[in-house]
């Protein structure tokens, strides 16, 4: 009710600075679809604090229902890796077959392992 | 829309014992109607995008509504008008929307803040009416009061941003309060419909739900650094429950009905 | 703005990297690598489109205020907001490229940003509503779903998401159109006569004939684009053909016909000299509505100021506690 205006703290206000050209700042906006489903990344929007995020996305990514939570991050507090780092990143991840169950063998008719 | 709506001249005007269910029911269905009307000018002139959607979501919450008691007080009255006939094929005296929700949009402040007063209201007056008596009325009230939350917490964060925004948002904003505040006095007053309904377990007492509502309303109108008169407004400005209504009201029904009038019989 | 500074020259190694991800039907994303000029060509396309659907309200808000029904005065508005979401997710795509979206409305506002050339028709009657739907809107889905396979991942996901709304646009349209030809002598003559003033334009929103589309074979090679605009084009007259006869409604065009060798309905010349006018700004509403525009922007200046003001004294007493 009423007594919930504006009385809600973020930490991520901190993190959202408005731009000189008086831009409103950006923030990603991730919905969950279904109890126990990830958060997804559903797009992007402009507000000027965690509060109207919120909202603003809520309004534009949940309109049509199919959402049960949403979480806004400013963009500016995203580190993502970069495309030429990839290499170094993630090709090593991908001849690990140890760390996959298909590289053991387990002897014939045994079963739950 | 299955049944075609009927022509104005076959309407029958208000019986001279009105059903009081009926009358309440127009005055829920007729405030959200000319309120959703109201929020729905802005769609493509808002100051922001993100706002634009916003108050969209707004408007067709009210809509669906009003669609809703509208349909209601048609079954209720059970002279076949639907929910068209009603919202098309009235005339402004037999609107029983408050005058409030009338007047035109203004500048976004006036927009706010009317929207503020009125979204307090709805939120205070549809959670009486989810334990009315009567089942479906009970329903919708139940359905709308959780639209109704949402509106008041993104009307009641503009209420703060406007008002401590800049010099120049703070003195728009508190202009806004200022003209609308003589229009809050009919929101809780009381006639013999209401008294009916409160006897019948239908409707709420509504002069004792305003204690409840200025106490939210001042909460965030003394945060957003904004003042309000100490005093309930002298109820200069009421009648829109009876059919007595600003000027405003004419020329937006005049609008919202120039299609359907043009074409009686046809269907849409 | 874009076109009229030549692209740095990109080293061209990673201009051959690029182009053999693109053609091993990678996607590209916003921190990959990308040659200028593809990154000038997406803002210029995208923002374009961006503009189209915020410049795309306003015809048919016109009619909001005046809906024949509350199911009609609903679908509408819902409809309409749709579009302004779609500018959102458009114009936010076109962030990921290092473009503010402020810059992109500034662009819309002084006039050196194009939009769909469409959107500078008036709407007339209540018929309006229901043929933009069935042809503006179907045209729009015929582009957008080829759009959505585009090889920039935010373009390409934004699109998927507006394809995913837009099906109850075409199909309200569609709706009203029927509806109306099939009511009173009024209404027929209302929808024959909006159909008959949209037709033309409708298929102009595809863009200029292939033979005089410069950007055209680029966009295709890079991915942008997968099909010439004559290709959407005539995909989207073999389409609305049979649903304006299942409505018993005519298109003005006496040399409409199929051809059964090429499965095609083949039609008549397009006036590209209108077309080339109302991109000009020469069109019946092209003032109009960029004059809406700039009064929504003005008027809404002091509000955004007031929400930034807001938010930065929220911040100023937060921080303290926060430090």
């Amino acid at each position: 009710m009423a007594s919930t205006v504006g009385n809600q703290q973020f930490a991520a206000d901190q993190a959202a600075t408005i731009a000189g050209d008086g831009q409103w700042p950006l923030w990603e906006v991730f919905t969950q679809s279904a109890q126990g489903a990830p958060h997804e990344h559903a797009g992007s929007l402009h507000a000027v604090d965690a509060e109207q995020a919120l909202q603003n996305a809520r309004d534009v990514y949940a309109r049509r229902g199919g959402v049960i939570s949403l979480w806004v991050v400013p963009s500016g507090a995203i580190t993502a890796s970069r495309a030429a780092d990839s290499g170094p990143l993630f090709d090593p991840g991908a001849d690990k077959a140890y760390r996959h169950p298909q590289f053991y063998k387990v002897p014939r008719g045994v079963r739950g392992v | 829309m299955t049944a075609s709506p009927l022509a104005p001249s076959v309407v029958p005007g208000p019986s001279a014992a009105p059903n009081p269910l009926f009358e309440l029911l127009l005055r829920l269905g007729d405030d959200r109607l000319v309120l959703g009307h109201r929020l729905s000018e802005w769609c493509g002139h808002a100051p922001i995008l993100e706002e634009d959607i916003a108050l969209a979501n707004v408007a067709l919450d009210l809509l669906g509504q009003a669609t809703m008691f509208l349909r209601l007080a048609g079954e209720v009255e059970g002279q076949g008008r639907n929910e068209d006939a009603l919202a098309y094929f009235r005339e402004a005296v037999d609107f029983r929307n408050c005058q409030l929700v009338e007047l035109p949009k203004g500048d976004f402040a006036f927009t706010i803040a009317r929207q503020f007063l009125f979204d307090v209201y709805a939120v205070i007056l549809l959670d009486a009416l989810s334990s009315s008596k009567h089942g479906e009325l009970a329903a919708i009230a139940a359905k709308a009061l959780k639209e109704a939350k949402y509106h008041v917490r993104h009307s009641g964060e503009w209420v703060l941003k406007l008002g401590d925004g800049t010099e120049e948002s703070h003195r728009r904003v508190q202009r806004a309060l200022d003209d609308l505040w003589r229009f809050t006095g009919e929101l809780f007053a009381a006639d013999a419909i209401d008294r009916a309904m409160q006897e019948a377990g239908v409707g709420p007492d509504l002069p004792a739900l305003r204690a409840q509502w200025e106490t939210l309303v001042r909460d965030v109108v003394d945060r957003a650094t904004l003042t309000l008169p100490l005093q309930a407004p002298v109820l200069t400005m009421r009648g829109g429950r009876s059919g007595a209504h600003t000027e405003a009201l004419g020329h937006l029904l005049a609008e919202m009905q120039i299609v359907a009038r043009s074409h009686p019989g046809a269907t849409w | 703005m874009t076109q009229t500074r030549t692209a740095p020259a990109d080293d061209p190694a990673k201009v051959a990297a690029f182009e053999a991800r693109i053609a091993a039907g990678e996607s590209i994303e916003p921190n990959d690598w990308m040659p200028e000029r593809y990154r000038r060509q997406l803002v210029r396309m995208m923002s374009q489109h961006a503009h189209s659907e915020i410049v795309g309200m306003l015809p048919e808000g016109n009619w909001i205020t005046r809906a024949p029904s509350l199911r009609r005065k609903i679908s509408l508005l819902a409809k309409v907001q749709d579009e302004a979401g779609h500018g959102l997710y458009i114009y936010c795509g076109t962030e990921t490229l290092g473009v503010d979206r402020s810059e992109l409305i500034q662009q819309l506002l002084d006039g050196t940003a194009k939009y769909s050339s469409i959107f500078n028709y008036p709407t007339l009657s209540w018929a309006d509503i229901g043929v933009i739907g069935w042809f503006v809107d179907g045209a729009a889905i015929v582009n957008q779903t080829i759009l959505a396979k585009a090889s920039y991942g935010p373009y390409a996901r934004a699109m998927i998401r507006v394809c995913k709304e837009e099906n109850f646009h075409k199909r309200q349209g569609y709706e009203i159109v029927a509806t109306l030809a099939n009511g009173t002598p009024a209404q027929k003559a209302m929808v024959q006569d909006a159909v008959n003033r949209w037709w033309w334009p409708s298929l102009m929103m595809f863009g200029p004939s292939d033979t005089d589309s410069p950007n055209t074979a680029e966009l295709i090679r890079w991915k942008v684009k997968r099909k010439t605009n004559d290709e959407l084009r005539q995909r989207f007259v073999n389409l609305t053909v049979p649903q304006a006869v299942a409505v018993s409604l005519t298109l003005p065009d006496p040399e409409l016909k199929y051809d059964a060798e090429t499965d095609n309905w083949q039609f008549g010349a397009i006036d590209w000299t209108e077309f080339n006018q109302v991109i000009r700004g020469n069109g019946p509403c092209n003032r109009e509505r960029l004059d809406a525009r700039r009064k929504a922007h003005d008027d809404g200046a002091w509000v955004r100021e007031a929400a930034s003001a807001y938010a930065e004294k929220q911040r100023a007493k937060q921080a303290p506690e926060a430090a």
